[in-house]
């Protein structure tokens, strides 16, 4: 492989992870706080992604309106099922509540099927997204540029509100201890609230992005992504932001050099968050940025 | 013999009989159904030992029934038909001397699923059991994308066909006798009893000495053991099997069958199974179009799977027990000891 084709793939790569790391944050903030696994989480950006459609097709917004409508409605319906269907099982064993989630996920995917069929359709973008610049032989999208840079400056944000505001410290409490969290006077339901809404709002963006770079929707082109984006949540450490980004990016390059290296066992690709799963697990449970919150707690 | 032998014995008496009076009576539909429902009852029960007695959420069955149908299937049919079938590629030259009859493939195809089960469940159980439903989702995902490009051992997409057809409603009917009064003995013996101490309190049961790793172990392998044996029944009871059969979607029938009947209730399972592949036939109106009293409504395919999501989630929110909570039926019978 020589060098161009190289830095090609080492250019895709980064777009792909970076989608993956903006889905990966949703799962591990979620995770964080109720420790539970949102399976309904990759089908939310899928409806995130279908308001976008939506918003295109019938009321023929502009782009940038149709991305607002996707993360407004990604946002309404994280917070929905949050109050629907999680929030009244509080208290339950923590396997209901995984029951609730993957009932969510199979409710969002099929009303989606039923509204739209569950055939492909072209996501149309503006022209803009398909023009393409050469730079000696390397092929540079805008998206390619666009999509790591929108998620540094989201990922700032998520920081920015984690670490040095009161929501962001009543976040990182209630992951710490629920019990406390109420006892000093915090709602703990909006904080929950707060959690959902910028997950399934993120996770719109994503998905956006999904559609522009991979420009066909379908109700469940979210099972597959969402997998692989909590694979990288575990690998990045799950609890941690910073830890979903790193492991989505690792994800993604894993991914993009696998297929390029061995293009002959390309049909194993989506094999490689899995196996990631697998090893994190057996060699390093608390994933790369350690933090163990099985052990936390005891 | 005691009370609950007695109980047990007639229970199996009065199914013989029925099975038998539905074979002379009923139509080839509903004898099908009556069959689904039986292999439905092994997965189910299979599975409530791991989810409801045992309490790891797993969501295993798709991927360990496509093992045991795959297995079942390649284990059947007999070399001649493999050189005809496989077209993507010739059929490795080992899959070739592999023949054997009904009951022993059966038996191997629960035997590598639960070895399957031992290599996902021992990396899940090393921390707590949480990743197993990720794990275990994304497991159903891998062994799709090998069946599809492995096509020298499955036949790729196209999948296998013309496996050799023996299963009739008596087959299914005591398999699944067979493992529900297994899956009985389990609960109540030693090994039972750990598995519902882990559910209701893992760390106390630690301390009271249960090795909780182990206990976990041991529930995901016989669970995956029992549901390889029901994916080889449901393989030869199809006669034709690709990978697109086994999706998600028959790990969510199964979800719903087991917490409609009362997760860790091997007798509200039984009763799942009924109200969910009977109601599922039922339901089937919800899909097609609709022609009535002028009224037109056109065919929504996936509204059946959307009534199902719904009917989960309220049965979660709302009544969590299902039908019979923890009990058995034979617990409605037995005196309460002072």
């Amino acid at each position: 492989m020589d060098l161009v084709t190289f830095l090609q793939q080492i250019i895709n790569s980064f777009s792909l992870g970076s989608m993956y790391a903006l889905i990966a944050i949703g799962y591990t903030m979620v995770y964080g706080v109720l420790r539970l696994i949102n399976f309904a989480h990759g089908d939310i950006m899928m409806v995130g992604v279908y308001f976008a459609f939506f918003a295109m097709s019938v009321f023929a917004l502009p782009f940038g309106f149709a991305v607002i409508v996707a993360v407004g409605g990604a946002v309404v319906v994280g917070i929905l099922i949050d109050k629907i269907a999680y929030k009244p099982l509080r208290k339950a064993p923590r396997i209901s509540l995984l029951i609730t989630a993957i009932g969510m996920s199979f409710f969002l995917e099929n009303i989606v099927n039923v509204l739209y069929g569950s055939t492909p359709i072209a996501f149309s973008v503006p022209d803009f997204f398909s023009q393409t610049y050469d730079f000696s032989g390397v092929i540079v999208t805008p998206t390619v540029i666009i999509v790591p840079i929108v998620t540094l400056i989201l990922m700032m944000g998520i920081l920015y509100i984690l670490y040095r505001t009161k929501y962001g410290m009543a976040i990182r409490a209630l992951a710490f201890d629920v019990e406390t969290v109420k006892l000093m006077g915090i709602d703990a339901n909006k904080i929950i609230m707060l959690v959902f809404a910028v997950g399934s709002g993120l996770a719109a963006v994503g998905g956006v992005f999904w559609g522009i770079n991979y420009p066909t929707i379908e109700p469940l082109m979210g099972v597959l992504i969402g997998l692989k984006a909590f694979a990288a949540a575990v690998l990045g450490g799950i609890g941690s932001v910073v830890g979903a980004l790193l492991g989505g990016l690792i994800l993604g390059f894993t991914e993009v050099l696998f297929v390029a290296f061995m293009p002959e066992y390309g049909g194993y690709k989506d094999a490689i968050a899995f196996i990631f799963l697998i090893l994190v697990l057996l060699f390093r449970p608390a994933g790369i940025m350690g933090i163990n919150f099985e052990k936390a707690r005891f | 013999m005691s009370k609950i032998k007695t109980l047990q014995l007639m229970a199996i008496m009065l199914t013989i009989l029925l099975m038998w009076l539905a074979q002379n009576h009923l139509d080839d539909y509903s004898l099908r159904i009556l069959t689904t429902i039986a292999i439905f009852i092994i997965l189910a029960t299979s599975y409530n030992l791991i989810n409801g007695i045992t309490g790891q959420l797993s969501l295993e069955p798709n991927g360990f029934v496509a093992v045991g149908a795959y297995v079942t299937a390649l284990l059947l049919i007999s070399s001649d038909a493999k050189l005809d079938m496989y077209q993507l590629a010739e059929p490795s030259p080992w899959l070739l001397l592999l023949n054997t009859t009904l009951v022993p493939a059966l038996f191997f195809s629960g035997v590598v699923s639960a070895i399957l089960a031992f290599i996902l469940a021992f990396p899940v159980f090393r921390v707590r059991g949480d990743y197993l439903a990720i794990v275990t989702l994304g497991f159903g995902f891998i062994i799709r994308v090998f069946a599809v490009n492995t096509p020298a051992v499955t036949n790729g997409a196209i999948g296998l066909n013309d496996i050799p057809s023996s299963v009739n409603l008596y087959w299914a009917g005591a398999f699944a006798m067979a493992t529900v009064l297994i899956m009985l003995n389990i609960i109540y013996s030693k090994y039972g009893r750990g598995m519902k101490a882990v559910r209701d309190d893992e760390d106390a049961a630690s301390a009271m000495g249960v090795n909780t790793f182990k206990i976990k172990t041991y529930a995901f392998m016989t669970s995956a053991f029992f549901e390889g044996v029901g994916g080889g029944l449901l393989a030869v009871f199809l006669t034709t099997i690709s990978p697109d059969i086994f999706t998600f979607f028959l790990t969510f029938q199964l979800i719903i069958i087991i917490v409609l009947g009362g997760l860790g209730s091997m007798t509200g399972t039984i009763i799942g199974a009924f109200l969910v592949i009977g109601g599922g036939e039922w339901l089937r109106v919800l899909d097609e179009e609709v022609n009535f009293l002028g009224l037109h409504i056109d065919a929504h395919p996936g509204m059946r799977m959307v009534v199902f999501s719904v009917i989960l989630i309220v049965v979660m929110i709302f009544a969590r027990e299902g039908i019979m909570g923890k009990r058995e039926l034979t617990d409605l019978f037995r005196r309460v000891k002072k």
